[in-house]
């Protein structure tokens, strides 16, 4: 196992983790947090490849893990003002209560 | 294969699980730091100080203030803190999937070598000066930082608007 | 060639125009209309005159012209137009005596309304009349017959609104297509045999001698010749058109037009239109004359015909109490008396009695309308009388005409052309029959045209419309004078002292004989007209009729076989039993035919298309909306099963997305992806 590969698992369990949670908690901010980890995870995953394969710019995998976050959290700061928004109507922040789009 | 990178993976994959799995809302905000800390660590072994940073100044700084004030702001009472437990069938689909989608992705990297070369799986890290970031960022990525800017700025303002929206509401419904 | 022979074609052309002129012409306009009539007419007059002095210089040569009406590829149909003495003296004659009766005109019908539609009508038959008379071609001469069949519907219906009128006009148009038949069937048969229709071609006409020898052959059914049945075909349009028997019944009838008419249709010119047809083709009729063994001659035929003719209309005429009626049957007379003379070998006597028959008869009838215009329309003559005091003008020409219609001897022009008829009669070495006709006509013409004469003029007035009668204006009486003079004038050119006429017409001298070369056939007809003359002054005019119920003389003495002839001999009762009868019956099965089968026939195909209406109907109701709705009621259904998809819940969606890219994965790896 290369050093390239143990990083990229690393990287692949932690997004698990995050899908996992995300998948199985009913309250709206876990969900979130589940998905900045998989976010997280694919910074991660950005930067074992800048590391470890050749490129023409060196700067390139940085920039892009930077952007990423910066991207990430402004999902985040939206998101968690939607919770608060819907918390403020129905006093509730249960994913599963938020069904009003069903067909 | 590193030990210092099993060690950090480890503590990291610990923190997230553990966040993730608890009931208490701030316990789950507080260990997700740690991981948090745990992937800057990742970023500093790896040589790419400058995205360490800016990890722990966004993430631990300011996105983690972010998570607990949502959370104390949706709680009626001391009590939601620690919210019912979850359904166990829910639980299970969802170990499933991540148990599956891990299966998947890590078998494929598994069986590949991804292109690369005994010399290159050893090869320093490449060499990264902050100013050349500097450079890059203002120069030939300069349209990319100034659409971030706009992102970030649209974010900001859309999510004060509904987060601070329906005054009415709010004072209908009483504090 | 003179000049005129390329220009004769003006000679109809003129009427024609002011016919045109005249049918545009408001109805207000009289004058104007009358003016263009006149015109046409005095112009035509004129050309006839030069073209006359042309054709005297050269009485044998028929000088033509020809031009090509449209080419069939094969061959070409030319028409063209001829001048030879013929054709001169009788244009002369239609133009003069057609003026005259056109001034006539203008006083009798000053009265009625349609007064510019007569004109244009009288200058549409003069037209056409002229036309029949300058053409070189069958077919030519067949156009212009037509049209002065048309022109004598209109004019015989003139005042149509009289039921009588009407029927009338359908009568005598019906009767005379019927002989147009056979012309047309001659016609067609003459072409087929010849190839041309051109009467006088330069050697290739089929009047001259290449074309007369190929149809003298005997060839057609039981051994006729074809120039005889061709002859004979042709003959049946003539016997229409000139009223001979039995195709006379719609003369009579004619009378229901104006006088004028009459006068100049039913006797001096359209009725000679027969007669100058035999005239013209006279080498194709005789052209069977060479041969002696044939069932027929055509002219023999012709000579009978007439023959009969001649003593049917004196026989009816006898019996007749309308004025116009009497003159009608005179008419048919002198027309067999014609057709005689054509048939018995001279077709120069024919045409000379032609000539005198036109100025005397129309004479005659337009002293009949100024007696009908000065006694209020009052036609009876039993109820007429007295006259000769009251229109002295008149019935001075009357009486001169019909002194000689009767054929009072050498002043009179009449007298003259019938002892040319006669005295070829006499000459007939077939047989002395129709001489023998003849003479009984003589007698009996004489003998009507006598009581005619005395019921209307002599004794006293017996209506209140004679009482009050009056002379007419002098442009009726002029024309009268006029005619009077040329009946009487008109003899001189065809005695046998001066052949000038027969020598003219013939193309050849003809040796001047003594005037009284008749001999004894001259004196006996001469003592028939006299005892014709005497009887009726015996029965008429010695004791003229006191009353106009009192009984005619001569019903009282043969009552049954004066009732016959008063109902003319009941032709119009046969025809109507037997043809009429048969037309009925062919009508009344085109009916049915109609009715039954043709209407059957669209009538099933109607409910055939109704019946695909309603399959048609049932199909896209049933078929095509109820699968469409069925069709769309699925889908609805499948919409709101897949809707049930959409479950609002967040995590189902993403565990969906993640198992779903995990199958993704092995899919394409099992597929062999990379």
């Amino acid at each position: 196992m290369t050093p390239l590969q143990g990083c990229l698992l690393f990287s692949t369990a932690l997004f698990c983790v995050g899908l996992a949670g995300a998948l199985s908690r009913s309250n709206m901010i876990l969900v979130l947090l589940g998905i900045e980890l998989m976010l997280n995870a694919a910074n991660l995953n950005f930067i074992a490849f800048w590391r470890y394969l050749p490129s023409p710019e060196p700067a390139i995998g940085v920039i892009f893990a930077i952007f990423s976050i910066a991207v990430a959290a402004a999902e985040l700061a939206v998101g968690l003002a939607l919770v608060i928004a819907v918390y403020r109507h129905r006093r509730n922040v249960r994913l599963q209560d938020a069904s009003l789009l069903k067909g | 294969m590193n030990a210092v990178l099993a060690l950090i993976a480890l503590f990291t994959l610990a923190g997230a699980a553990a966040a993730l799995a608890l009931r208490n809302l701030i316990h789950s905000a507080l260990l997700l730091i740690a991981s948090w800390f745990g992937i800057a660590a990742f970023y500093l072994w790896a040589g790419a100080e400058f995205v360490a940073f800016a990890q722990v100044l966004v993430y631990v700084g300011a996105v983690s203030m972010v998570v607990l004030f949502a959370v104390l702001l949706t709680r009626r009472s001391r009590a939601d803190l620690a919210p019912t437990p979850e359904s166990r069938g829910r639980a299970f689909s969802g170990l499933f999937a991540g148990a599956a989608v891990a299966a998947v992705l890590g078998g494929t990297l598994l069986g590949s070598t991804l292109n690369l070369t005994p010399a290159g799986a050893n090869a320093p890290p490449p060499r990264l000066t902050v100013r050349h970031l500097g450079e890059l960022l203002m120069g030939p990525q300069a349209a990319a930082v100034l659409v971030v800017g706009v992102i970030l700025t649209v974010a900001l303002i859309g999510a004060v608007v509904i987060a601070a929206g329906g005054r009415e509401t709010a004072r209908r419904e009483g504090p | 060639m003179p000049p005129i022979v390329a220009h004769l074609w003006l000679i109809p052309a003129l009427p024609l125009l002011a016919a045109g002129v005249g049918a545009l012409t408001p109805r207000r306009s009289r004058r104007f209309a009358a003016a263009v009539a006149l015109a046409g007419m005095i112009a035509s007059f004129a050309l006839c005159c030069v073209a006359l002095r042309a054709a005297l210089a050269d009485p044998s040569a028929h000088r033509h012209v020809e031009f090509t009406w449209f080419d069939l590829g094969s061959g070409a149909v030319r028409l063209g137009w001829l001048l030879d003495p013929l054709t001169a003296f009788l244009c002369v004659m239609v133009t003069f005596v057609g003026t005259l009766i056109f001034v006539f005109s203008l006083g009798y019908m000053a009265e009625d309304g349609n007064f510019a539609r007569f004109f244009c009508f009288l200058s549409l038959f003069a037209a056409a009349m002229l036309g029949i008379l300058v053409a070189n071609s069958l077919l030519l001469l067949f156009i212009a017959w037509e049209l002065v069949g048309l022109a004598s519907y209109l004019l015989i219906g003139f005042w149509f609104q009289k039921p009588e009128a009407a029927a009338a006009a359908k009568k005598a148009f019906i009767t005379t297509r019927i002989g147009d038949l056979g012309l047309l069937l001659g016609l067609v048969w003459l072409y087929h045999a010849t190839g041309t229709l051109v009467f006088y071609d330069g050697g290739r006409g089929c009047l001259e001698t290449a074309a007369l020898a190929h149809l003298a052959m005997p060839t057609a059914a039981g051994g006729l010749a074809a120039s005889t049945a061709i002859g004979l075909l042709l003959f049946c349009g003539a016997a229409g058109k000139s009223g001979q028997f039995p195709l006379h019944v719609w003369l009579p009838d004619a009378m229901e037009g104006p006088t004028p008419v009459s006068a100049l249709i039913h006797a001096a010119t359209m009725v000679a239109a027969g007669v100058f047809l035999i005239a013209r083709i006279y080498p194709l009729m005789a052209a069977d004359r060479v041969l002696t063994d044939v069932p027929v001659h055509a002219l023999t035929v012709v000579a009978f015909i007439g023959a009969i003719t001649a003593l049917l209309g004196a026989l009816i005429a006898v019996a007749q109490n309308d004025i116009k009626r009497v003159l009608a049957f005179s008419t048919v007379s002198q027309l067999g008396y014609m057709m005689l003379a054509l048939g018995v070998g001279s077709w120069v006597a024919a045409i000379f009695h032609l000539l005198t028959h036109a100025f005397l008869k129309a004479l005659l009838f337009l002293g009949a309308g100024s007696v009908l215009h000065g006694a209020h329309h009052e036609q009876d003559i039993r109820r007429l009388g007295g006259l000769a005091g009251r229109q002295r003008v008149t019935f001075a020409t009357f009486g001169i005409g019909m002194m000689a219609l009767s054929g009072v001897p050498f002043l009179f022009s009449g007298f003259w052309s019938k002892e040319a008829i006669l005295h070829v009669a006499g000459e007939w070495e077939v047989s002395r029959l129709p001489l023998g006709i003849g003479l009984a006509a003589v007698v009996l013409t004489a003998f009507y045209m006598t009581r005619l004469i005395a019921e209307t003029f002599w004794g006293a007035a017996r209506s209140e419309a004679a009482e009050h009668s009056h002379e007419s204006p002098a442009v009726m009486t002029v024309p009268l004078v006029l005619l009077a003079a040329g009946t009487v004038g008109l003899g001189v050119i065809g005695t046998p002292a001066w052949p000038w006429l027969q020598s003219k017409l013939e193309g050849r001298a003809i040796p001047a004989q003594p005037l009284f070369e008749g001999g004894g056939l001259m004196a006996l007809s001469i003592v028939l007209v006299a005892i014709g003359l005497g009887a009726g002054w015996a029965l008429y005019g010695r004791r003229p009729r006191a009353k106009a119920a009192a009984a005619d003389p001569l019903a009282c003495a043969a009552p049954r076989i004066y009732a016959f002839l008063a109902a003319r001999m009941k032709f119009d009762e046969l025809y109507a039993a037997t043809v009429g009868r048969i037309f009925a019956g062919f009508a009344a099965l085109s009916a049915g035919l109609d009715d039954w089968v043709w209407d059957g026939l669209v009538r099933f195909l109607a409910l055939l298309g109704e019946f695909v209406g309603v399959v048609n109907r049932n199909a896209d109701e049933d078929g095509l909306n109820a699968g469409f709705d069925a069709a769309g009621s699925r889908l609805r259904g499948a919409g709101r099963a897949y809707s049930r998809a959409q479950t609002g819940e967040a995590h189902g969606y993403l565990c969906v997305l993640a198992l779903a890219f995990v199958a993704l994965v092995i899919l394409v790896l099992w597929g062999g992806g990379r």
